[in-house]
């Protein structure tokens, strides 16, 4: 186990002095994963700001419940003990069908029509404030009102809430599917950069496999090649991300004065650059097996 | 006892070249054997066969007990470290300095890196290149060079060393030099097995002298 452990350490180092000995093409590497890495991740920063924007600033989402015609100053007390003890909702107000008709009248216009009418069509009506903002909670709420006593119909004004929804879904697939495709062309890059390593070294692994080299022992450095690259462009990418959001950030400050409201992008938080960092340094690591598996096979001396 | 019995080998490479033919032969540990014949004759051949670089076509290999043909591949490696090989054309890594050269065994065996360093001085104190462990071995003589690999061969201190033509390319004097160091090793208890064609290099350590003539055992 110790040299097990040994081993490992010996392949890391080596692997470091490696890269350290070629700078350049190091840098090079490391810019272009970065680079391919921080477009997904840039998006996905945008991404969950505009959720947190969505979420604080759009209004509470309101359901309108109308009572029956033939609703009673008791439906209407039990309809409203319902409503208070109900925990799914932030508030509510009951509007009287006289108080909804008098508010129709006072708009231009309608006056003469309402004036017409021989008895107030209006219904007596209840405008709820839910808790939850997403459209599913909604929908839920509203079929349970639905199904109460004396209510005819209820109104969600959901629509913003399952537009937006929509929408980032959409965004999140758009952000899956460049992510998706990024990630291949990090394993193909760390896939060719490791095929170029096994072309220069091919001595070594020649006479190392002569002298009684195992396979694991000539993968190792390989295998830490491209994790050690996929975590740095990793690292690359989320520091690109920072930069171009100090940017924005500094362009965005009169704006929000302007609108007298902090309109500030936030990076991705600790545990979404751990991952972000993780699944590159996997990556990097598959597109490094995969070139060892296909080109240490290709000359081996038995 | 028996270190390495070879028992009707054949070797036919691809394309149908017949390297050996029945070859049968057995070699003690401690002895020292010189595998004699002209160029291509096919002792590298045979070398190769004892430390499972090639196969035989048909026959057995027997290495310390252990039938080289029926090995499993992971197991070849650690058949491989009980030798000690030095090549015809040495395979040296130039893209690295002496002292590393002759750690690269060690590091495939999994020494410690202190223990790795004592043990590579060692040898290259052995081989007479201690004052050039830094140098790269591009800047060696030939004659140093091949020290340098014999270096690396026997610094894990395998129990066979086998050597492919360990003399070839060289004067007298460094020819000389080399084949005392082969019978130092030797008289410590290790199998020497060499492939050579320097009858002078045997009439001074007596080897016991096996002749191959076309693929085959001459007597």
């Amino acid at each position: 186990m110790k040299n097990w452990l040994a081993a490992h350490r010996r392949a890391f180092t080596a692997t470091i002095r490696r890269l350290a000995d070629a700078p350049l093409a190091t840098l090079f590497n490391i810019t272009v994963i970065g680079t391919a890495l921080a477009l997904p991740l840039g998006f996905y920063v945008i991404l969950a700001n505009l959720q947190s924007l969505a979420r604080d600033f759009s209004p509470q989402p309101q359901l309108s419940v109308f009572l029956a015609q033939d609703a009673a100053a008791a439906d209407v007390g039990s309809i409203e003990r319902r409503l208070k003890a109900h925990n799914g909702i932030t508030s509510f107000r009951f509007v009287p069908r006289a108080e909804a008709l008098a508010t129709l009248k006072s708009r231009a216009g309608l006056a003469d029509v309402i004036a017409g009418l021989s008895r107030n069509p209006l219904p007596d009506a209840f405008v709820i404030t839910a808790t939850g903002r997403d459209a599913a909670g909604l929908d839920l709420l509203r079929s349970e009102f639905a199904g109460w006593p004396k209510v005819a119909e209820v109104h969600v004004d959901s629509d913003w809430a399952r537009r937006l929804d929509r929408l980032l879904a959409l965004g999140r697939y758009a952000v899956l599917m460049l992510a998706a495709a990024l990630a291949l062309a990090l394993v193909a890059i760390t896939f060719n950069t490791i095929r170029l390593q096994i072309l220069t070294q091919r001595d070594e692994i020649e006479v190392a496999k002569l002298i009684g080299a195992t396979d694991a022992w000539i993968r190792r450095p390989f295998l830490y090649f491209g994790g050690i690259i996929g975590t740095a462009g990793g690292a690359t990418a989320w520091l690109m991300i920072w930069a171009a959001l100090l940017v924005f950030n500094g362009q965005l400050r009169p704006l929000s004065a302007l609108y007298g409201i902090p309109l500030q992008l936030a990076h991705l938080t600790g545990a979404d650059s751990v991952a972000a960092l993780l699944f590159a340094a996997a990556l990097g690591w598959f597109g490094a097996w995969l070139s060892v598996r296909r080109h240490l096979t290709a000359h081996n001396p038995i | 006892m028996t270190h390495i019995a070879l028992s009707n080998v054949h070797k036919r490479y691809p394309g149908g070249h017949q390297a050996l033919a029945d070859i049968s032969l057995s070699i003690e540990t401690g002895e020292l054997v010189f595998i004699t014949g002209h160029s291509g004759a096919g002792k590298s051949t045979l070398l190769k066969l004892m430390a499972a670089i090639e196969r035989p076509t048909a026959g057995t290999v027997i290495v310390n007990g252990q039938n080289v043909g029926t090995l499993r591949p992971r197991g070849i490696p650690f058949l491989r470290r009980n030798f000690g090989l030095v090549f015809q054309d040495h395979k040296l890594l130039f893209d690295r300095n002496v002292f590393e050269n002759v750690m690269l065994p060690l590091d495939i065996s999994g020494f410690s890196r202190r223990e790795g360093a004592r043990r590579a001085r060692a040898a290259l104190d052995k081989v007479g290149l201690l004052h050039k462990e830094k140098a790269r071995p591009i800047t060696l003589s030939g004659g140093e060079q091949q020290r340098l690999c014999i270096a690396r061969a026997i610094v894990h201190r395998p129990a066979v060393l086998l050597a492919d033509e360990p003399t070839g390319n060289l004067d007298a004097g460094y020819a000389a030099e080399i084949g005392n160091l082969l019978r130092e090793f030797n008289q410590v208890g290790v199998t020497v097995v060499l492939a050579t064609h320097d009858m002078q290099l045997a009439a001074r350590l007596k080897p016991r002298l096996v002749e191959i003539r076309g693929g085959r055992l001459a007597s």
